[in-house]
């Protein structure tokens, strides 16, 4: 049986998953209307922008900062053998030309992939269209990067 | 300023880095929507975790409204979720509007290798550079469709 199918990881799976989904539904993360509502810059002058998006991610930095501090002094994490630290660190064409889709298409909509798959808790109308495109676009992306960009990645190391 | 919620959002903030935090030290993996998603999708790795964490992140969502009803979008006291549509004035169709963006989110994620979640959260946190750029193009991205379209 591989690691990643033992009891122990599947287990801080669930429980991260759990801890992740309860934030996005606190903070209000899954509401697309006040993400886009953070994204209005333009609403500045006026006072009607909504900081709170800023107050999400800093915390959430936060904490995560410290744990990779924390993880650095350890070889393994504790339910696998090694960290799975990205180890490609060019700063490349896809990485830019991806981000900047991503951000076309979390402005048109105000929902990135977190708060896609929490929304299917409230199931808003049309919240399935949105998914299945998620789907087909992660695949067609992932057709693209298997093909070259993890020939690039295996190069690199 | 109206639906600005300090508090709930840095709650929210801090069980989110909660939640990345243990997936990394426990697992060693980034908890990053878009990356966990993806690789769900064949040819796929290690998708029992990944299942299991998305499903997980759903009921927690669910849980949450449960606890908190009124909190908002979602909760049985607050709004119901809405997507959000095209500009009015555009004149253009909400399903085509919803799958265009779906699309270049799902299209973006995966080639830039991740969203605010892996990016945003994680990256940052690892000070990965890789991450400070993708985080930079898509939040002055982001800011610009907004901009543009005026939807908000």
């Amino acid at each position: 049986m591989s690691t990643s199918s033992r009891l122990p990881y599947l287990a801080v799976s669930a429980a991260s998953g759990l801890l992740f989904g309860a934030g996005l539904y606190i903070s209000q993360m899954v509401d697309p209307l006040k993400v886009l509502r953070f994204l209005d810059f333009g609403a500045i002058p006026s006072g009607g922008w909504d900081p709170s998006l800023a107050f999400v991610i800093v915390p959430a930095i936060a904490v995560m900062f410290a744990a990779v501090r924390l993880g650095r002094r350890r070889t393994a994490p504790v339910f696998e053998v090694r960290f799975h630290e990205p180890a490609y660190k060019k700063i490349d064409a896809p990485l830019v030309i991806g981000s900047a889709l991503f951000g076309v298409g979390w402005g048109m909509s105000g929902i990135c992939p977190g708060p896609a798959i929490a929304l299917i808790a409230f199931w808003p109308s049309n919240i399935l269209v949105f998914l299945l495109a998620l789907f087909v676009g992660s695949y067609a992306g992932g057709l693209f990067t298997n093909s070259s960009h993890n020939r690039r990645l295996a190069l690199a190391r | 300023m109206d639906s600005f919620s300090p508090l709930p959002a840095l709650a929210g903030g801090l069980l989110i880095g909660l939640a990345s935090a243990l997936l990394w030290l426990g697992n060693g993996r980034i908890a990053g929507i878009s990356g966990v998603f993806g690789q769900l999708l064949p040819p796929s790795r290690d998708a029992i975790w990944r299942l299991v964490f998305l499903v997980s992140l759903v009921f927690g969502a669910l849980g949450a409204s449960w606890v908190f009803p009124a909190l908002g979008v979602g909760g049985a006291g607050g709004k119901p979720a809405e997507l959000a549509g095209p500009p009015s004035a555009w004149g253009i169709n909400p399903i085509l509007w919803i799958s265009v963006a779906g699309l270049l989110t799902g299209l973006g994620t995966r080639i830039g290798n991740g969203c605010t979640s892996g990016h945003g959260v994680c990256g940052i946190a690892r000070l990965s550079p890789r991450s400070f750029v993708a985080v930079g193009i898509f939040f002055g991205v982001a800011i610009l469709t907004v901009a543009v379209t005026g939807i908000v």
